[in-house]
């Protein structure tokens, strides 16, 4: 236990130390949500935000930061209607409110996959061998790895959803908080995902290829940028065991209501997902040795 | 074997086709302080790695502490500190805060911690710059807080892999105090590597040296250096190699650059009548041997330390000894 906190500890002293990595973690994310989520939004179909669906907008809006029980926002639940050109999948919210859950969940899941693969760092830098050595289990230096990378994607995640409130979409305080909450699994198994690949990778030339082949994968087959529901075979069978697809289900059904998935699915799915990785994580881990 | 600390039976380690530690077998008793002396790639850091947890053996068998290493290896962690040949101190963080990061690794209690922290600071005189990140530290710098890091937890078994590597002569004699005095009062096992053959000298109770995987010799200082024997007599001048082969109190000659240094038994005796063979001989030299000497005798790499390949010229010449 003592062990566990001693990492943590250092992993969250050193993210606050990193500002730059804190900022570069959100370009991405946030070009999506202006450029694309803007153009697409209006651009593509400047039918789509006429003045009347603008003020129906709005209203919810309003009545959302009035705040209201959960039962009264059932209600306002909007149904799905097939995609097209490109506007927003979900009525009474434009493409960039669409996207919006799905950006939230692609900083969730680029810091925690990055901060994962930073134990290659450790290695290289040889900082690991000192807990290599260290009485505590590889168990424990797992687990202090991966619940160590949580503040640092939680508070890219708040600051995700504070830009949100104030341009995209202003939301109660309840349904922010829900969404860290939700968030915690959800950086918890992408971080064992990248602790995982991280303890068995040599280099940090690995990490360019982690990243093409299975970050920036798993961000478009979750349905971050687009309806599942709307979208072909192949891709939803693809979705279907991409972990984040049930990751963006989840906060778009706390922010907007609106998902494929029951929460329950939802879930039950992330929580396989976080098992399942960490029975993977602590089983690499135990057979880290020294590279050096 | 209750008072040996480290048992190893043909311990080896393999690294693609290289073997890098090759069936070595050693017994280290309790309390004893134990040198690896050896030409670099002999295996010494691998031969701690394994002895200390971070490395499998490929094959053979080790105990620390009556522990087998790859059976229980969180058990064999509790009882050993180490202090990397590699720095290891966490840039992104202070001096201090390396320390307690390690205290807190090794369980200490919350006071027992900061005090043993300010007292090693103290030691590597590191107190000053103890604040700061150790990323703004010299190389030297960076290797005293790793020292203080190694001795911080007090374990049964230290390993010092060339622990004054890159030290001020200042800071260097202040570490050798240091472990020399931890050695004579506590009941520590230490297994130091050093390429420095006065710190041997100085710290070891015993020395291993080993070359190509393999342990090649054992003994205290004072046994290794006998078994060179004699003083080594250094010629400067026009010498004649050919003549010396005939005198039987001369052990060895390496001669080269026209400078010989010469391994004579009993060499106040023998001087007169070596002076008379060697030719013109413009300056002589006797010391008695060092632990510098046994290394290179037994590993055989004085050849690559004289540069020079045509004015070189090497023969060893054995003669029985007259004992
Ligand atoms: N991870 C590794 N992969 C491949 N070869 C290795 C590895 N580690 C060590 N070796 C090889 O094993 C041999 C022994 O290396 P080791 O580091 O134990 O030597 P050493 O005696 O500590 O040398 P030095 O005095 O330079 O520190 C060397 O030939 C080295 O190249
Ligand atoms: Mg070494």
């Amino acid at each position: 236990m003592n062990g566990i906190y001693a990492i943590l500890l250092r992993e969250v002293k050193i993210f606050f130390r990193e500002k730059e990595r804190i900022i570069s973690i959100l370009v991405s994310p946030l070009l999506f949500l202006f450029v694309i989520g803007r153009s697409i939004g209006t651009g593509a179909n400047p039918v789509r935000d006429t003045p009347v669906e603008v003020a129906i907008k709005n209203a919810e809006n309003i009545q959302i930061i009035e705040g209201q029980t959960k039962d009264s926002l059932q209600s306002t639940v909007v149904q799905a209607r097939p995609i097209s050109n490109g506007a927003s999948p979900v009525q009474g919210y434009t493409y960039q409110q669409f996207i919006f859950p799905g950006i939230l969940v692609m900083v969730c899941l680029f810091t925690s996959i990055t901060y994962g693969l930073y134990i290659i760092w450790d290695k290289r830098l040889d900082f690991l061998k000192e807990v290599l050595v260290a009485p505590i289990s590889r168990t424990s230096l797992f687990m202090g790895k991966s619940i160590g990378g949580i503040t640092g994607a939680m508070i890219e995640v708040v600051i995700v959803l504070l830009i949100g409130y104030f341009f995209i979409l202003p939301v109660p305080l309840w349904k922010f908080l829900l969404c860290v909450l939700w968030l915690i699994p959800v950086s918890y198994m992408v971080a064992n995902i990248g602790l995982s690949i991280g303890a068995r990778m040599k280099s940090m030339e690995g990490f360019g290829l982690v990243m093409s082949f299975l970050t920036w994968p798993m961000f478009f087959f979750s349905g971050a940028l687009f309806e599942i529901s709307g979208t072909s075979p192949v891709i939803k069978t693809i979705s279907f065991f991409d972990p984040m697809t049930y990751a963006v289900d989840m906060v778009r059904r706390i922010l907007l209501g609106y998902g494929n998935f029951s929460a329950y699915t939802n879930i039950t799915a992330v929580g396989f997902f976080a098992v399942l990785t960490t029975f993977i994580g602590i089983k690499f881990f135990g057979e880290l040795q020294q590279t050096k | 074997m209750p008072s040996l600390i480290i048992h190893t039976e043909k311990l080896s380690r393999r690294f693609d086709g290289l073997i890098a530690v090759n069936e070595i077998s050693l017994d280290i008793p309790k309390g004893e302080v134990f040198g690896l002396l050896g030409p670099n790639g002999a295996g010494k850091t691998t031969f701690i790695s394994m002895l200390s947890t971070l490395l499998k053996p490929t094959s053979g068998r080790a105990w620390v502490a009556g522990i087998e290493v790859s059976n229980d290896s969180l058990q064999v962690r509790k009882n050993i500190g180490i202090v990397f040949q590699e720095p290891s101190v966490d840039d992104l963080l202070t001096g201090r805060e390396n320390l307690e990061l390690h205290a807190m690794l090794y369980g200490m209690a919350r006071d027992e911690r900061k005090k043993r922290i300010s007292e090693m600071l103290e030691l590597v005189s590191l107190s000053a710059r103890a604040d700061s990140f150790v990323k703004t530290y010299s190389g030297g710098m960076r290797r005293r807080l790793e020292i203080a890091r190694g001795l911080l937890h007090q374990p049964k078994v230290l390993f010092l892999d060339e622990p004054t590597l890159g030290l001020d002569p200042a800071a260097r004699k202040i570490i050798w105090n240091y472990v020399k005095n931890l050695s004579e009062t506590g009941d520590i096992t230490i297994i130091l590597t050093t390429h420095y053959m006065e710190e041997a000298d100085f710290l070891c109770d015993r020395i291993g040296i080993i070359d190509h995987g393999r342990i090649v010799q054992l003994g205290s200082p004072e046994e290794l250096k006998r078994k060179v024997g004699g003083d080594i007599v250094i010629l400067e001048g026009t010498i004649e190699i050919e003549a010396l082969k005939g005198l039987n109190f001369i052990k060895s000659v390496h001669a080269g650059n026209g400078k010989a240094e010469i391994t004579v038994m009993d060499a106040a005796d023998n001087l007169p009548v070596l002076l008379k063979h060697a030719g013109e001989i413009d300056r002589v030299e006797i010391r008695p041997v060092t632990l510098e000497d046994v290394f290179l005798k037994f590993t055989g790499h004085e050849i690559k330390n004289e540069e020079s390949q045509d004015t070189i010229f090497e023969r060893i010449v054995s003669v029985k000894t007259n004992k």
